[in-house]
């Protein structure tokens, strides 16, 4: 060990900061197998009332089905804009392609609740409020942004020469991308897909200004019910959707290697 | 146009068939880009120079909503607010995350990838569930109130939640790791060699920490300060749970003044301060890092 920072209490220290970042995720587990009808920690009895609670709460249900639907468009129509938007800026030249790049990675700077408030405004106008249309174009901006990131490395690591290589042996552009580009690109697609999933799943600032009584989501819903009651309910969702994160990564990790296509 | 027509109509034509390709494929990208960004901030900012309530336009435009904005005192203690809490939020998040950088900066690869895992993935916990942890820690039944009357520090619960207190731990827990990512970043252009070297040159560890460790990562420590200033000015889900409405700042306002009240031209106002504020810390971090190079 090196230096100054191997000393018992340094140790304990961070332990401690480690033990701080992952308490509010580590309590939700115990509290959700609780029998307490209130957040009482740690719980007097043990039960799967609330798992039961959560099957049967039809907001809820209905809010997740909204939810995997709308990850699974968003992904696919992020993949459909956000790839060939990434092809062509890295592999032709033309006036004003940096000025796209820097405009189509813009909506990461600007703050959610800023975006939200601002699609709100324009959507009002196009009736697309309380719309599943209107949620997927609102989790596309904060997608596909990724997605274009994510698929210009892949492209800018993968060496131009080999399509060239397809193209002077005669497969037409098309049947080049196909059978050469896109199967070299596999890790950064696999990457982006599951991370556009995923944040599509998890969105929340964006969503509330776009849902309203006629379509919810998940995490809208736990929102607004965390704002309203106190009970271990949400204590169960949060479990299921920790361990459903979880599924995804890992099956990403075991096809790709997560961090491998994410460094890259 | 002679001037700007240097090639032969063919060419130039030849040219545009060229690009259609591309073009065709940057399409749906900038569709999203147009309708979802670039349309709705266009219409925030022409919204916050309009006259209207309870959800209806007039087209006068008006700076009445700036001048209201900034002579209230309501709106100037949002300000204030928003500010103090993201610089206490800062610092305190910046001394959480720095032994954990400083540690996986000292362990052996294994542990260092391995804890690295383990520092970012609360990140893929949506914020709404790890507030929820919190509320059930920090709430007058949670662990935190039952340990301290088991002590028999207090014998009352004391309020944790519904204030400042309980914005601040669930924000600088929300916001830690992107901290500890960027002073790990930062801890990378650190060679233990030189820290080595002031030992030997009989450097105190505290002076050697002053001297070698703290401004060589003080790039490190400036961008995750950004980061999280500009991430807790921005937050919106964890003051409004664990404020439990008592918590007044610039992002609940905006929400409150939109979906709640209807009024647009105020929200919309209050955006762009957010914004300018955003511009600021943006300015400011620019200007320090220039310092460093």
């Amino acid at each position: 060990m090196v230096g100054s920072s191997s000393t018992i209490g340094f140790r304990f220290l961070v332990g401690a900061l480690y033990f701080f970042l992952l308490a509010p995720i580590l309590v939700v587990l115990p509290l959700s197998f609780a029998s307490d009808t209130m957040i009482v920690f740690p719980p007097s009895g043990w039960s799967l009332r609330w798992y039961e609670a959560m099957f049967r709460h039809e907001g809820l249900m209905k809010a997740f089905r909204v939810s995997l639907m709308l990850a699974a468009v968003v992904t696919v129509v992020s993949l459909g804009a956000g790839l060939p938007a990434a092809y062509a800026l890295k592999r032709y030249t033309f006036t004003g392609r940096d000025a796209l790049t820097n405009l189509f990675t813009a909506p990461l700077l600007l703050p959610s609740i800023v975006l939200g408030l601002s699609i709100l405004l324009v959507f009002v106008k196009l009736n697309l409020l309380g719309t599943f249309p209107g949620l997927v174009v609102a989790h596309l901006v904060i997608t596909t942004p990724y997605v274009v990131r994510i698929m210009s490395t892949a492209l800018s690591t993968l060496p131009p020469s080999v399509e060239e290589a397809a193209t002077m042996l005669g497969a037409p552009p098309f049947k080049v991308f196909c059978r050469v580009t896109l199967p070299l690109m596999m890790p950064g697609l696999i990457a982006s897909a599951a991370l556009a999933f995923l944040l599509s799943f998890d969105e929340v600032v964006i969503s509330l200004f776009i849902t309203g009584p006629r379509i919810s989501t998940l995490p809208v819903e736990i929102f607004n019910y965390v704002e309203s009651k106190t009970d271990p309910l949400i204590a169960a969702v949060s479990v299921v959707l920790v361990a459903a994160t979880l599924a995804v990564v890992l099956l990403v990790e075991r096809s790709i290697g997560f961090s491998k296509a994410m460094v890259k | 146009m002679s001037l700007v027509l240097p090639l032969p109509v063919g060419r130039r034509f030849a040219r545009l068939q060229t690009l259609r390709l591309p073009l065709a494929l940057l399409v749906p990208m900038a569709l999203i880009n147009l309708i979802a960004f670039v349309l709705p901030v266009a219409r925030l900012v022409q919204i916050s120079f309009l006259e209207g309530h309870g959800g209806v336009l007039t087209d006068t435009a008006t700076i009445a909503n700036y001048l209201g904005f900034l002579t209230d005192s309501y709106y100037l203690g949002l300000i204030g607010n928003s500010i103090m809490l993201a610089a206490i939020v800062t610092v305190t998040t910046l001394i959480a995350a720095y032994p954990i950088a400083m540690f996986l900066h000292t362990v052996s690869p294994r542990w260092r990838n391995v804890l690295f895992v383990i520092t970012i993935s609360p990140l893929l916990v949506s914020a709404v569930v790890r507030t929820y942890g919190w509320m059930i820690l920090l709430g007058d039944q949670g662990l935190v109130n039952d340990a301290l009357i088991g002590l028999g520090l207090i014998s009352e619960p004391v309020r944790l939640i519904n204030n400042t207190l309980g914005v601040v731990v669930g924000l600088v827990e929300v916001l830690m790791p992107y901290m500890a990512l960027s002073l790990i970043a930062g801890f990378g252009r650190l060679d233990p060699a030189l820290e080595e070297a002031a030992a030997s040159l009989g450097a105190s560890r505290i002076r050697r920490f002053i001297r070698v460790t703290l401004p060589l990562t003080a790039p490190g420590i400036a961008l995750g300060s950004l980061l999280c200033f500009v991430l807790s000015i921005s937050s919106f889900v964890t003051p409004k749970l664990l404020g439990g409405g008592r918590v007044f700042l610039l992002a609940t306002e905006i929400y409150d003044q939109a979906v709640v009240q209807l009024e647009w031209p105020m929200a919309a106002t209050t955006s762009v301060v957010v914004l300018v504020l955003f511009g600021c810390a943006l300015v400011f971090y620019t200007r320090l890092v220039r310092r460093f190079d």
